[in-house]
């Protein structure tokens, strides 16, 4: 019963490591290996990587430039709550607010432009869930993140919000239309 | 303090007084945690199970907090601390140092516990255990977690002073057991968890009581997650010991090489703590360069470590088994294990459960790139319920089947059921995870309350499967909380109504560990080696699953949206 009673062979740090041993710390060094080389290749040769363009910014901040773009850029507005719909600029740059609990404005982009969506909460955390894509980013107040998106189909989008935010969280449900 | 050894005529094992009362308590106390945690998980399953959606909203998020609490910190952490007695008082057969300071210790984590589930059910410290700032709970939430880690702080103390009274009084000889080594790592990492965790939840608390201002919502996820992640790390040493010592005990297994074992653990001492980058790897404030370089340096070498457990493990049982003649074929060691005994049936259930569902599904999850596929999906809690609970918790319920009757001096009830228990909990915990996983992949939220959006301005309809993977989770979980439920029955039910066993000898003065003599140790070291093909079978397997995954998912993530 060694495992519970100090090891028999008292020079244990002496003993021999068995072939088989070997064998099995080796594939999974190499294994580790290729796991670390796979995300650094993917950041050169892989399209979806996560954008690094962070800037510190405050609630009313962001909010003031995410006012300029829709009132630049508002094509309609949609529901019975008037949510504007805004067509980002090909290749320029959107805004999205995160707040308690809705994802604003409604974005309308196009299918293979590249767009530079920029994130940010107003309040608590919260997580953008782009669905049926399945892309999840977190939103945190304080933080302005400058994603860079280019939408693969076209199609109706939801933003569902996937950070628990408070008693309405499940009714954080955002909209981008794809053209 | 005067104090008495008993040594345990079944297991031959040395219990002092004190340190035996002590592990009593810490157990008892933890599985009451688990009975609230218990309770509240089937509210929460009750709920998800779109068919059925039982709580309202308020409720459903107050119950998920408590839910989180009591099972991740307060069950796990009582449980570890009567395993870190055992490891060392027991295990070295000397006397616990400072035992009135344990007691304070204890009670603390008492009052912590009970301050901040009260603070939880009151109603207005609805956050989730990792409550992210800027949303606040009242000051006893942050407090009664703040008291609950000073004392399991002063535990990993009274645990490192134990170890120098061994040495002291030369209780042994040589070097200390494997199983309180792995301790002693999971007391390491403890204490780095526990500085982290108070490194954030102070200041938390300071600013619920309006003496600081602000609190930075990024740097709380970084500082929050060296506790939340580092603290999985106590959780993954201390079943790893636990098998081993449920591998000694049943088998007489004894490591294959105490070397790669120890060394196995000191990597997990070494690399884990930063891993705590890959709960943030969809966070705006951290560069790429940093989340690679802790995902991948820091949490590939405890990963390998993992592997090398998951080798080692079954390695020992296939050899101690083969040792007892059972050589035929690749696997008949493990067909002729003890399946009816749920000591062992609960740790291999364990053992496969963490490995294949846990493990992999980690490592996939804390992949830089591929977490932006599951970041805050079911696909999170999918895979920690097969780490932490058909991991960690079934190690713990099966442990417990051995402890019973050594520590409590009681014999199990109902023996039939006992041994169904850990299958029951086992596999439906595992099938569990396997569904919330999928329901992950398909995008589904965890902390949601309503699948159907109610009261948004729109409508989103989820994919047909992700409502069946929802029902499915509500099926698993009900049959994995009654899983639970029956060792809670069988456990307490055992200590009340238990056939009384006899307590052994009791003397004043411990009795040493024998030093194995160098007879022993040539006979153990020459006729000694033994081949485990059926291991390296089951290893490969794993490895194949594991590359197979892996890169299936570098496959989904290239047909997402482009991003940059
Ligand atoms: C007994 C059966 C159990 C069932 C059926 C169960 C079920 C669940 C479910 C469905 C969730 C996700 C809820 C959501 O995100 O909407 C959850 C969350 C969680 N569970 Fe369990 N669980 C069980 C046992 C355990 C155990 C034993 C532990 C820990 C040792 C545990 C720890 C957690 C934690 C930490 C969370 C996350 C809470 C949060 O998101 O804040 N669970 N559980
Ligand atoms: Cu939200
Ligand atoms: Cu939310």
């Amino acid at each position: 019963m060694s495992a519970i009673l100090p090891p028999s062979e008292r020079l244990w740090w002496k003993q021999p490591i068995d072939k088989i041993e070997w064998a099995w710390i080796a594939i999974a060094f190499v294994w580790g290996m290729v796991m670390f080389v796979m995300m650094i290749y993917w950041h050169i040769n892989g399209k979806q990587n996560l954008s690094n363009e962070v800037y510190k910014t405050s609630p009313e901040l962001f909010a003031a430039k995410a006012e300029k773009f829709i009132a630049e850029n508002t094509v309609r507005t949609e529901t019975d709550q008037q949510i504007p719909v805004v067509k980002v600029p090909a290749g320029g740059d959107g805004y999205l607010i995160a707040r308690l609990w809705a994802w604003y404005p409604i974005l309308e982009l196009e299918k293979g432009k590249t767009y530079k969506i920029h994130l940010s909460s107003m309040d608590y955390n919260h997580g953008f869930s782009l669905q049926p894509v399945n892309i999840n980013i977190q939103v945190i107040p304080g933080y302005e993140h400058v994603v860079k998106m280019t939408p693969t189909k076209e199609g109706t989008y939801a933003i569902v919000c996937n950070e628990f935010c408070g008693i309405g969280h499940h009714s954080m449900l955002g909209r981008i239309y794809v053209k | 303090m005067a104090t008495t050894y008993r040594t345990c005529p079944i297991s031959g094992l040395q219990f002092e007084d004190q340190a035996e009362k002590l592990m009593r308590w810490n157990a008892v106390a933890g599985v009451l945690a688990l009975l609230a945690g218990g309770i509240t998980a089937l509210l929460v399953i009750l709920t998800r199970w779109p068919a059925i959606k039982l709580l309202p909203a308020d409720q459903f998020y107050l119950i998920l907090t408590a839910h989180g609490v009591d099972m991740l910190i307060l069950w796990i952490i009582f449980f570890e601390i009567a395993v870190l007695y055992f490891a060392s008082s027991t295990l070295l057969r000397c006397r616990l140092a400072a035992p009135k300071v344990a007691w304070f210790a204890f009670w603390l984590m008492v009052v912590g516990s009970i301050m901040t589930n009260v603070a939880i059910f009151q109603g207005e410290s609805t956050v989730m255990f990792t409550s992210y700032v800027p949303m606040q709970a009242k000051w006893h939430f942050y407090l009664g977690i703040i008291l609950f880690a000073v004392g399991a702080l002063i535990g990993c103390g009274i645990f490192f002073g134990t170890l120098v009274v061994a040495r002291r009084e030369k209780t042994y000889s040589g070097s200390i057991p494997l199983v309180t080594f792995g301790a002693l790592t999971a007391a390491i990492i403890a204490t780095f968890t526990i500085l982290s965790g108070a490194g954030i939840l102070v200041p938390t608390f300071l600013w619920a009581v309006g003496v600081i201002k602000e609190i930075d919502a990024q740097l709380y996820r970084m500082v929050w997650w060296g506790l939340g992640h580092s603290s999985q790390q106590i959780n993954v040493s201390a079943h790893v010991s636990i098998w081993y010592l449920i591998a000694a005990v049943v088998f007489g297994a004894k490591p294959l090489s105490e070397k790669v074992s120890r060394f196995a653990f000191l990597l997990y001492i070494l690399f884990l703590q930063l891993a705590s980058a890959h709960h943030l790897l969809s966070d705006p404030g951290m560069s790429a360069e940093w989340k690679v370089l802790n995902t991948s340096y820091f949490m590939y070498f405890a990963v390998m470590a993992s592997m090398i457990h998951g080798f080692t493990v079954p390695g020992a049982v296939e050899a101690a088994q083969r040792r007892k003649g059972y050589t035929n074929g690749l696997f008949e060691w493990l067909r002729k294990a003890p399946w009816g005994n749920p000591v062992f049936s609960g740790m291999f259930i364990s053992l496969v459960s963490f490995g294949f569902l846990g493990g992999i599904s980690g490592v996939v999850l804390g992949t830089e790139q591929i977490n932006m596929l599951m970041h805050n999906t079911f696909y999170v809690p999918g895979h920690f319920h097969t780490t932490v609970v058909s991991g960690t918790t079934l190690a713990f319920m099966a442990v417990t089947y051995l402890l019973v009757p050594v520590l409590f001096k009681r014999q199990m009830i109902l023996p039939k059921l006992c041994q169904i228990q850990p299958y029951l909990f086992g596999i439906s915990m595992s099938v569990l995870g396997l569904v919330m996983m999928g329901a992950g992949t398909l995008g589904v939220s965890r902390r949601h309350w309503d699948m159907a959006f109610s009261g948004a301005p729109f409508q989103y309809e989820w994919p047909g499967a992700a409502n069946l993977m929802m029902g499915l989770t509500g099926i698993f979980g009900v049959l994995a909380v009654t899983g639970g439920a029956l060792w809670i029955l069988l456990v307490v039910g055992s200590l009340l109504f238990g056939k009384k066993l006899d307590g052994g000898k009791v003397s004043d003065r411990p009795t040493p560990i024998p030093a194995s003599t160098p007879a022993a140790a040539a006979v153990a070291h020459g006729s000694d080696h033994v081949a485990v093909p059926g291991t390296v079978v089951l290893a490969l397997l794993l490895f194949v699953c594991f590359v197979l995954y892996y890169f299936v998912n570098w496959k989904y993530l290239s047909e997402v949206w482009l991003l940059s």
